[in-house]
């Protein structure tokens, strides 16, 4: 006896088996296509960046590969990943096989070293601790500064109204914390009560917590929310140029924190890769003076002393306080105000 | 006859508040991915769309979707078959196992993964002596997005065979075909509309995971960045119209799916009417 | 009647392939799905009852409970009401673009969660097309509780619908003749004679849709505002120990809301098998 569903057309039939047998090739084509680009003839170099650096290194990298160009004749390709500068560094960390780093936080570097991805020795390696450029942080406040915001006291009145990053996520708002604990702490002359009501304050009036530095732009910019954000120098200068000078201002305080900007060559994956050379002349070109002159271009301070003459104008002065003479270390400052349940979490507290 | 909820203005009532709601929570982001998308003209559109980082995007993306498909494919016939077909301890515990993605927060999906094969990882560390690497590289991002998806075929095809039973499958057998013969000839033809579902189900998540994908990505421009991460990306660089544009072309491959969804299903009633 | 070949050592099984699908479903449970699992309670192990504890009942992490499954809860509410209305306009009426309003409802399944993330969040805001619209009156979304709630009711909106409609359709037409018969209004014939039959299909969506609520990241975080203790999701602090490189407490985290999420799908599968059963014992 016929059962019922044979009787259907066959056509019918043999088509989805085809189009299944269709599926199943295209995939080992594709998988095929992907695993053939993947052998790139050229070196490639990969740089592991924190998120905010991507324009930068956008115009960096085609100067860098024209200058090896010129020196070696070899053509060479950079590829760049970008992220929060403490989950880039937990990639490498899990095998993201990045020859050089360009973080935002001396921790994260740190953190390859304590692993042995980088040399132990990484911050005498090149030049000012390994940090080719630094920044501070910064206010960026709506037109006219209706506010009022000059420094950091002023943050904590009680109509204002505050956009950065969560500091549990972002390096550059841990930058904002410290900076308004070390002017805190200069202010009250290390008095803790008086420190600590400082930054619960601070931190109440926050409005928005993002995730990552783009987000908090977003919030204050595209959305409307809070009278000042703060973020690095560099980066309230360049949002400021993107949208518009006119409806936002940038006000440096008289006081803030360094902000160093560490790289280093993740000397484990260059020797893998075979990229060593590559690597350490990469970081070495961040110092010359045409990088130096770009990197002041997108509003981070250099070193170069013609390319700091030509940019005299845009870098206010500020009194800089490293985060080493207020908090110890890195690893102090880690420790006692980051960590879950630490000081953060305890001001935060309602 | 009058049946509940036929009185006119009960009706219009009715669907007036449900054509409401799904304009205002349905249609409306839909219109928005695509009004932001081309708030600068078609050819800034086009532009951000063919630029060779969203292409490698759009292809990767694609690659990793029909690579996924046939591993959920052959996975949910056997499972389906395996539970269905067979009575045995166990069974219970089966399904609900394949249930785990569906609990499992998709940022600890990608988390488990890179914990098993990163380089710490126990396996991870052996495949990293012999110089071999899944996570940050293109087959991780395949591990993560089968892990998310797995289930999907599976749950289609399961309650279908299970209503379905299994009589035609034992006569065809009881007649003398063989197993394969069985498979292709009487259950296929039955589960076809619900397999292909699944499919679409499957593909429309493996284009689209986010989560998981950002963990083993290593996001890596024009290596391993998918579509969805490249989105995040350009939203995190300001150009809002870009990730739009690649939101939009996310949006359109959602539609696709729906729309090939309406036409199974709309087969499917024609060939009951019949 | 659903026939099965009952797996009895020694007897001959009609249908074949037991010893291959066996063999392919548990392969690759144990590879893909089990695993890595592993690694998770791999990571648990090295930590002491205590320690886990501390984590796990850390005040901000136990703030983040409450705000998921609050507004989890809620989501899952309003999606109650909102795909039962769905499902009943679906299966009962006809009316133009009636396939379109039902293709529409899959929506949030085909759409990829940070596209939902950052449209809802565009929308929402004090300067998008609905928040420009609801913050004159004085009624905030984005950055509050109800955003992440709005953004879990729009991620979860199939499951409803999706379970309900298939239990109308099934409902014969006498069912609601018989009520509309004996003279009964119809709210009150709704709600005696219609309910009872969808209730536990509605149960099941609305469990489902809360189950999803609760691990969802992608679409919330955008929307969320993520101050602590007010704003701040579960999925959120598992994210912020990870940057933390706080495996173990990632893992901690991690493993309450996968224990909550795999007891409650165990309940909702079984509840349904009750129900099927009941189903079948009804009708056979």
């Amino acid at each position: 006896m016929p059962l019922p569903t044979w009787s259907l057309p066959t056509l019918l039939r043999t088509r989805f088996r085809r189009s299944l047998l269709a599926i199943t090739l295209s995939s080992a084509v594709a998988g095929t296509m992907a695993s053939g680009t993947a052998m790139a003839q050229e070196r490639e170099l990969l740089n592991s960046s924190y998120d905010i650096a991507r324009e930068l290194f956008a115009a960096i990298n085609p100067e860098f590969q024209a200058w090896w160009q010129e020196e070696h004749g070899e053509e060479i390709s950079i590829s760049q990943s970008h992220g929060g500068s403490s989950a880039q560094a937990r990639a490498i960390l899990q095998g993201l096989r990045a020859d050089v780093v360009t973080f935002n936080q001396v921790t994260d570097v740190q953190v390859l070293a304590d692993a042995g991805l980088v040399n132990e020795d990484w911050q005498e390696a090149l030049e000012n601790n390994a940090s080719p450029y630094y920044s501070t942080t910064a206010f960026l406040v709506r037109k006219d500064n209706p506010k009022g915001i000059e420094s950091w006291d002023d943050l904590v009145k009680e109509d204002v109204s505050i956009v950065f990053p969560n500091p549990k996520t972002s390096g550059n708002a841990r930058y904002t914390y410290l900076a308004a604990w070390g002017f805190a702490e200069d202010e009250f002359d290390g008095d803790d009560e008086q420190v600590q009501d400082f930054m619960r304050t601070f931190l109440r009036n926050v409005a928005v917590f993002d995730t990552g530095g783009r987000g908090a732009t977003t919030s204050f910019i595209e959305r409307g929310i809070g009278d000042v954000l703060i973020s690095f120098e560099s980066e309230v200068n360049n949002i400021r140029s993107e949208y518009g000078s006119d409806d936002y201002e940038v006000i440096v305080p008289p006081m803030s924190v360094l902000a160093e900007f560490p790289v280093a060559v993740v000397a484990q994956n260059a020797e893998r890769n075979g990229n060593i050379d590559l690597a350490q002349s990469y970081l070495e070109y961040l110092y010359s003076e045409e990088a130096q002159r770009l990197l002041a271009s997108f509003n981070y301070r250099v070193h170069n002393e013609t390319v700091v003459e030509e940019f005299a104008d845009q870098f206010p002065e500020t009194e800089l306080f490293k985060v080493e003479d207020v908090f110890g270390s890195w690893e102090e400052a880690m420790e006692t105000h980051f960590e879950g349940g630490a000081l953060l979490d305890q001001l935060q507290r309602r | 006859m009058r049946r509940i909820g036929d009185a006119p203005h009960v009706r219009r009532l009715l669907i007036s508040a449900a054509l409401l709601l799904s304009a205002l929570f349905l249609l409306l982001p839909l219109i928005a991915i695509f009004a932001q998308a081309f708030s600068q003209g078609v050819a800034v559109f086009w532009s951000n769309v063919s630029n060779h980082f969203t292409l490698h995007a759009i292809g990767l993306t694609l690659m990793i979707a029909l690579l996924t498909i046939p591993v959920c494919l052959v996975f949910g016939v056997a499972l389906a078959w395996l539970v269905t077909r067979f009575s045995f301890p166990g069974r219970r515990v089966l399904q609900t196992l394949i249930d785990i993605p569906f609990a499992v927060s998709p940022v600890v999906a990608g988390l488990i993964y890179l914990l098993l094969y990163g380089r710490n990882g126990w396996i991870g560390s052996w495949l990293d002596t012999h110089d071999i690497q899944l996570m940050f590289a293109w087959p991780g991002i395949l591990m993560v997005t089968i892990f998310v998806t797995c289930p999907f075929v599976a749950r289609e095809l399961i309650p279908l065979m299970q209503a379905q039973g299994s009589r035609e499958e034992e006569a065809a057998v009881t007649l003398g075909a063989s197993g394969w013969t069985t498979f292709w000839r009487v259950t296929l033809p039955n589960i076809r509309w619900a397999l292909l579902y699944g499919i679409i189900l499957t593909n429309a998540r493996a284009v689209g995971e986010f989560g998981a994908v950002s963990v083993v990505s290593g996001a890596i421009r024009g290596q391993t960045n998918t579509l969805p991460l490249h989105l995040e990306q350009l939203y995190q660089d300001y150009n809002a119209v870009g990730a739009f544009a690649s939101a939009a072309l996310l949006a359109l491959i959602a539609l696709l799916s729906l729309a090939a969804k309406a036409g199974l299903e709309w087969r499917a009633s024609r060939r009951e009417a019949f | 009647m659903r026939q099965l070949a009952i797996w009895r050592p020694g007897s001959t099984r009609v249908l074949p392939g037991f010893g291959l699908s066996m063999g392919i479903s548990v392969l690759f449970i144990s590879l893909v799905l089990l695993l890595p699992i592993t690694g998770l309670f791999g990571q648990l192990a090295g930590l002491s009852l205590a320690q886990y504890w501390a984590i796990i009942s850390e005040g901000r992490v136990v703030a983040s409970y409450m705000v998921t499954i609050g507004a989890a809860a809620v989501a899952a509410v309003v999606n109650a009401v909102f795909g039962l209305l769905m499902a009943w306009v679906l299966v009962r009426y006809e009316f133009p673009g009636k396939r379109l309003l039902d293709a529409l409802m899959d929506l949030p399944f085909a759409l990829p969660t940070a596209v939902a993330g950052i449209t809802l969040a565009t929308l929402y805001a004090g300067s998008g097309w609905m928040g420009g619209l609801l913050e004159p009156l004085g009624f905030q979304v984005a950055y509050t509780w109800v955003g992440i709630a709005l953004a879990m009711a729009f991620t979860s909106i199939p499951f409803v619908v999706r379970t309900v409609q298939p239990v109308l359709e099934d409902l014969p037409a006498e069912v609601d003749e018989a009520a509309m018969s004996l003279g009964a209004t119809d709210g009150v014939a709704f709600r005696r004679v219609i309910m009872p039959h969808l209730w536990p299909a509605l149960v099941t969506g609305t469990g489902l849709a809360f189950v999803r609520s609760l691990g969802e990241f992608g679409a919330i975080i955008f929307i969320a505002g993520n101050m602590p203790y007010e704003t701040e999701i579960t999925a959120l602090m598992i994210f912020v120990k990870l940057q933390e490189y706080d495996y173990a407490g990632a893992s901690a985290v991690a493993s309450v809301v996968l224990f909550v999420s795999l007891t409650l799908l165990l309940l909702i599968n079984i509840w349904q098998g009750r129900f099927v059963r009941r189903l079948h014992g009804g009708k056979g």
